[in-house]
């Protein structure tokens, strides 16, 4: 067989076709609930019907009367299972706090909370066994609203040092702004459901499929849960479909089906439904306070943001929401502090860009309330309180070319023909508003290994604990080693998800591209050391002088870099060593940094049309500009984005999980009411990848474009509503209703 | 879901028969809305009588010039009938503005007047519902509430019926053809919907042993003015905030005939005869529609978290007889609202 790639190509940063979509689309990829090996048996979960309080008595007799039930477990015969808090945490648990544990004691937590798992051998039967156990409760006073809890809420976040003294300098502003802002609680909705299959082998290693963004994890939870040891569970979860930060924490269906396997013997498979994943983890309800003070010419003197987060009774979940704002403009007082306010409902969770999202969201809007109080373009505020430096810790940044997102997006969007005024652009019923919004996320990297197999026949297998949730994993790693080893794509087998494979974090935070590929080029470097090793043993070879520095691994030869014609073909190599394969493992390796920091940014600019007399919203352009260093993959990296926009269209004016207070129950349990949108909301999307080279973040200069995508735009929306129609709406989403109450008298 | 019996009718006779012989059947036809609710055991048939396959599929030109649809009709063929795109384009319309598509090629002409309201309260066993469990209260008075109904609403019940068709039908002054063990009667479509009144569990005057077989239209379909316009919270696959079928006869620039009837306000398809009285006769301008909508919302009553609806079905009906009146209906397939 030829290994010999004629048109030596490069991969990383062209537009590649997924490599597993040909798999999705057929069918042939599989999916943590569609394993099957012959004899399962089916889970149906019962869930608690009241917010707080416990179960007084459990009775399953119905359900274990209907033919084909196998088993009713509830926390009163329930397997044994670790007593501790610490063997319950996961990789991504909250420092503080006792997490949940299904079927544990009659302790009921917060409303479809798991109290029983019904298993029988066909899913029906599950199921209609599942409406047959009978609960009494005793109910317990409780709370789900946030609003009730904002005075006793917990301060988790707030700077080191302070900065100056943003109350006194805010009270002495020229200009000021105060407003409160809120984004309701939003769940994950991803399509596929949260599912777990879990295969027994004859009290061998448990192999569990499982929906999740972080298979390692997953099982070293397990492992904790049911006092495991490693090589006694196995977690493989070869393709997700979205997760959206739902799947980075265990969820309780993983540790339902494992109990049930474990106790029965069997294997087991349970299949959340769509109601139920309202029971899971979600984007926290916030409530959020900004004051910015600003002189007349738009610098800022006083930033202050305050908020407000949901989280449970017994963990304390947040994220980085206020400390955005103290972080991306120039001001010399600034101050930031969340809070988290425990209620009655299961801890929340990482969402896409988890607390920015949110914060930037609330900050973004209040600078646009800003530039309308200074009477100055919002483009132009931004620009006069840019920062070239991290504000909070004072670094410089390994890069930020946030200005060129203002500018290309500004360009591409055709911002300078703005009519300031509210209200003043039409296009017929229509009133049209603009808006734009900064963004900006974090470029985090972390430690990944990743194994490389290269065989004769120059096919190389590239493995790796890592998940691809839908985000291209599997392609940019697949690019990646296609370059880095000199193979044509098609060459290149990429493995993930497998607990067994060399170690990944979970995949979240927008790290796995800068960490998987950079354990791919470090692997692939062994590789090649290695090749040269042997060539140089190689009679008359023509690299024997050559250094590893020198060399390259390029159209399927280990050539000289800087004299192309020395070189020899690596099957050449493999076969005068004798070798059949060579294997590397490698860990990247970043070099400590503590003197930049490293961000994405991004600007994005809104267009709206809202008929005046109706309140009928309609989201006509979106272009969103990011400067997010190298974008390895064009294809894959605008699909991130446009879904992040989306996803920001959908926080803006769809998203909102509506609880009924007096039940302290999710009504719109469902996506037919959960709103997100659909095709008929979405327009024109245009993104932009501002050239922003990094030769600091790390070698390749990848920072990692997940979650940058969908910061910013629910404040370019709602600042582009205000546009059109004068109405400030500072609670999401912004619905017709709240446009058309609030419309000024005229 | 609860076990259930199945079984196939072979002929409308035969359907009739099943059904009056088991108590606890239900009839199903598309079941985009019976399997849902039967999912989170709001529904508990013990048997379903699959009335599918029944030949209830044409749609026939009556003697009278009216046309004849089968209970049976997929809501998408219907939308895309010739006879219907070319002559009663508000029940094309009206059709095409709800569910998805996919949905459209499930659902039936019978089944889209007997699917039962989109109330979160009524899908959830662990909340009260009086519609759902008689007697038991009425989570959504004191509840969530933005969607329910401005008009006949009771204390017992303030849902809505979700239909976008059956508003388009109602305006066009349709009948229903049923049989039951006694035969055939017709229903006019004013009134097979109920008000809750103090039996919210009961939504239509459909017996219990009657089976729909036929929907019919009279001759005349209003294809020159008339519009069908539907405010949601997004721009398609949502039910109706409110929705407004409105259709004229003009004679230069006066309404000699009109018909205006409104969804997503009250447990039935709301048509106001007296709200069309007020328009005949009128010049067909802005203040004479408004006139018209001041009078079908002169009883209309917010909920704790509606009273938005009442203005903007105000604002609605206005537009939606301008639409009617210029000749320019409102497309379902472009957004935009002209
Ligand atoms: C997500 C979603 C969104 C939707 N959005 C909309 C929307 O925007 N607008 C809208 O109008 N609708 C909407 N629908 C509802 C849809 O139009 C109805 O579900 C559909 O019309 C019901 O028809 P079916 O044939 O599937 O009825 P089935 O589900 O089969 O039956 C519904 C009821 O009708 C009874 N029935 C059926 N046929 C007959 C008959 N011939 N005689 C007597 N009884 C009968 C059944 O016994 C049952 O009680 C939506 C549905 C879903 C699931
Ligand atoms: S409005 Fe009607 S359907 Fe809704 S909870 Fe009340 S009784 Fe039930």
């Amino acid at each position: 067989m030829s290994m010999v790639n004629n048109t030596a190509k490069t991969y990383t940063g062209t537009a590649t076709s997924r490599v597993d979509g040909r798999a999705k689309v057929t069918g042939a990829a599989k999916y943590a609930g569609d394993f099957n090996e012959g004899g399962l048996a089916y889970g149906a979960v019962v869930e608690s019907t009241i917010a707080r309080g416990r179960i007084a008595r459990i009775d399953t007799s119905q359900a274990l009367r209907v033919p084909g039930v196998i088993d009713v477990i509830t926390h009163e015969n329930r397997p044994r299972v670790a007593d501790t808090d610490q063997a319950w945490k996961d990789d991504v648990a909250p420092e503080e706090g006792s997490p949940f544990r299904p079927l544990y004691d009659d302790m009921i937590k917060f409303n479809q909370q798991p109290i029983a798992l019904v298993v029988a051998e066909e899913w029906e039967i599950a199921r209609y066994a599942a409406s047959l156990v009978r609960v009494d409760y005793e109910k317990q006073p409780f709370v789900t609203d946030v609003y009730r809890k904002r005075d006793d809420a917990i301060v988790v976040e707030k700077p080191d040092k302070l900065r100056g003294d943003a109350a006194k300098a805010f009270a002495a502003a020229e200009v000021r702004h105060q407003a409160d802002y809120f984004i309701p609680t939003e769940h994950h909705n991803p399509m596929e459901l949260f599912a777990t299959t879990a295969m027994w082998d004859g009290g061998g290693p448990l192999t569990v499929y499982d929906k999740t963004q972080g298979v390692q994890n997953v099982q070293q939870y397990l492992c904790g849960v049911f006092e495991k040891k490693p090589e006694e569970i196995r977690v493989i979860s070869p393709y997700v479909g979205g997760a959206f930060g739902a799947g980075l924490r265990p969820q309780y269906q993983v540790v339902l089906a494992v109990m049930a396997a474990l106790k029965l013997q069997r294997s087991v498979r349970l299949v959340l439904t769509r109601q139920q994943m309202y029971g899971l983890g979600y984007r926290p309800a916030t409530i959020e306070r900004l004051a910015l003070g600003a002189r007349r010419d738009g610098t800022l003197d006083a930033i202050t943001h305050e908020a407000v987060g949901v989280t449970s009774q017994f963990e304390e979940f947040s994220r980085n929401d206020t400390g955005w704002s103290a972080l991306l403009y120039t001001s010399p007082n600034a101050r930031y502090e969340h809070r988290v306010a425990p209620l009655d409902v299961p801890t929340s969770c990482d969402m896409r860009a988890p607390g920015a999202a949110t914060g930037v969201y609330a900050l973004e809007s209040a600078m646009d309330e800003l530039a309308v109080a200074l009477k100055m373009d919002p483009v132009e505020l931004r620009m006069r309180c840019y920062s070239d430096r991290d504000q909070n810790e004072d670094l410089p940044y390994t890069s930020k070319c946030l200005r060129e997102c203002y500018r290309e997006g500004a360009a591409a969007f055709g911002w300078d023909k703005r009519n300031a005024e509210p209200r003043s652009m039409r296009d017929g019923r229509n009133l049209v508003g603009w808006g734009m919004a900064s963004g900006v996320w974090e470029a985090l990297q972390m430690p990944a290994a990743v194994r490389i197999v290269m065989t004769a026949n120059g096919h190389a297998e590239v493995s790796c604990a890592a998940s691809d949730i839908g985000t291209g994993t599997y392609t940019i790693m697949a690019q990646v080693a296609a370059d880095s080893l000199g193979l044509p794509i098609e060459n290149i087998t990429i493995h993930l998800a497998d607990s067994t494979l060399p170690r990944a974090p979970v995949e979240g935070g927008s790290w796995m591209a800068a960490s998987a590929c950079h354990a791919v080029v470090a692997t692939a470097s062994e590789v090649r050391k290695e090749l040269l090793r042997l060539a140089k043993l190689m009679k008359a070879s023509p690299l024997a002088d050559t250094v590893e520095e020198d060399v390259t691994l390029s159209d399927g030869k280990l050539v000289s870099r800087t004299q192309a014609e020395r070189g020899v073909s690596i099957s050449d190599i493999m076969r005068h060593g004798a070798m059949e394969r060579i294997e590397k493992e490698k860990t990247n390796e970043f070099a400590e940094d503590k003197a930049h920091a490293r961000n994405t940014h991004s600007a994005v600019f809104a267009e709206v049309k809202i008929d005046e007399e109706l309140g009928v919203i309609r989201v006509t352009r979106v272009v969103s500009a990011v400067a997010a260093g190298r974008v390895l993959n064009l294809k894959t990296g605008r699909s991130q984005v446009m879904g992040a926009v989306v996803g920001g269209i959908g926080m803006a004016l769809h998203e909102e999980t509506v609880y009924d207070h007096g039940f302290g129950r999710i009504v719109n349990h469902n996506i037919a009411e959960y709103h997100v949108p659909v095709n008929a909301d979405i327009h024109d999307i245009q993104v932009i990848f501002v050239d922003e080279p990094d030769a600091l973040v790390n070698p390749l200069g990848i920072k990692g474009i997940g979650e940058i995508g969908i910061v910013g735009v629910a404040a370019a929306v709602a600042n582009a509503v205000y546009h059109a129609t004068g109405v400030r709406v500072r609670d999401l989403p912004i619905t017709l209703d709240k446009v058309l109450a609030r419309r000024p008298a005229t | 879901m609860i076990p259930f019996q199945y079984t196939r009718a072979n002929n409308v006779a035969d359907a009739v028969r099943l059904i009056a012989a088991n108590s606890g059947a239900k009839f199903i036809a598309g079941g985009t809305n019976l399997l849902d609710l039967m999912k989170d055991n709001v529904e508990r048939p013990t048997k379903l009588i699959d009335i599918s396959r029944l030949p209830l599929t044409s749609v026939e030109e009556t003697a009278s010039g009216g046309l004849r649809i089968g209970a049976l009709v997929p809501n998408a063929d219907l939308a895309w009938h010739p006879l219907i795109e070319k002559r009663y384009p508000l029940v094309a319309s009206a059709i095409l503005a709800g569910a998805s598509q996919q949905l459209r090629n499930m659902a039936s002409t019978g089944g889209n007047l007997v699917q039962r309201t989109r109330c979160a309260y009524f899908y959830d066993t662990a909340t009260p519902c009086n519609k759902r469990q008689p007697g038991s209260g009425c989570s959504a008075v004191n509840g969530i509430n933005r969607g329910h109904a401005i008009l006949g609403a009771s204390t017992s019940c303030i849902a809505t019926h979700p239909s976008d068709m059956c508003v388009a039908l109602v305006a066009l002054d349709a009948t229903v053809h049923v049989t039951g063990p006694n035969g055939g009667r017709t229903i006019p479509f004013a009134d097979f919907h109920r008000l809750p009144g103090d039996t919210p569990h009961i939504d239509t005057n459909l017996g219990p042993d009657e089976i729909i077989t036929a929907i019919e239209v009279p001759a005349k379909g209003f294809a020159t003015n008339y519009s069908y316009l539907k405010i949601r919270d997004r721009l398609s696959y949502a039910f109706a905030l409110i929705s407004v079928a409105a259709a004229l006869e003009l004679k230069d620039g006066t309404i000699q005939e009109a018909r205006l009837a409104l969804g997503g306000v009250a447990h039935k398809p709301w048509r106001d005869v007296a709200a069309e009285a007020a328009l005949r006769g009128r010049p067909a301008e802005e203040a004479s529609f408004a006139a018209a909508a001041d009078l079908l919302l002169r009883d209309a009553r917010p909920q704790a978290q509606n009273g938005f609806k009442i203005d903007l079905a105000k604002r609605a009906i206005i537009r939606t007889l301008t639409q009617a009146a210029r000749g320019t209906p409102q497309s379902q397939s472009n957004k935009t609202i002209q």
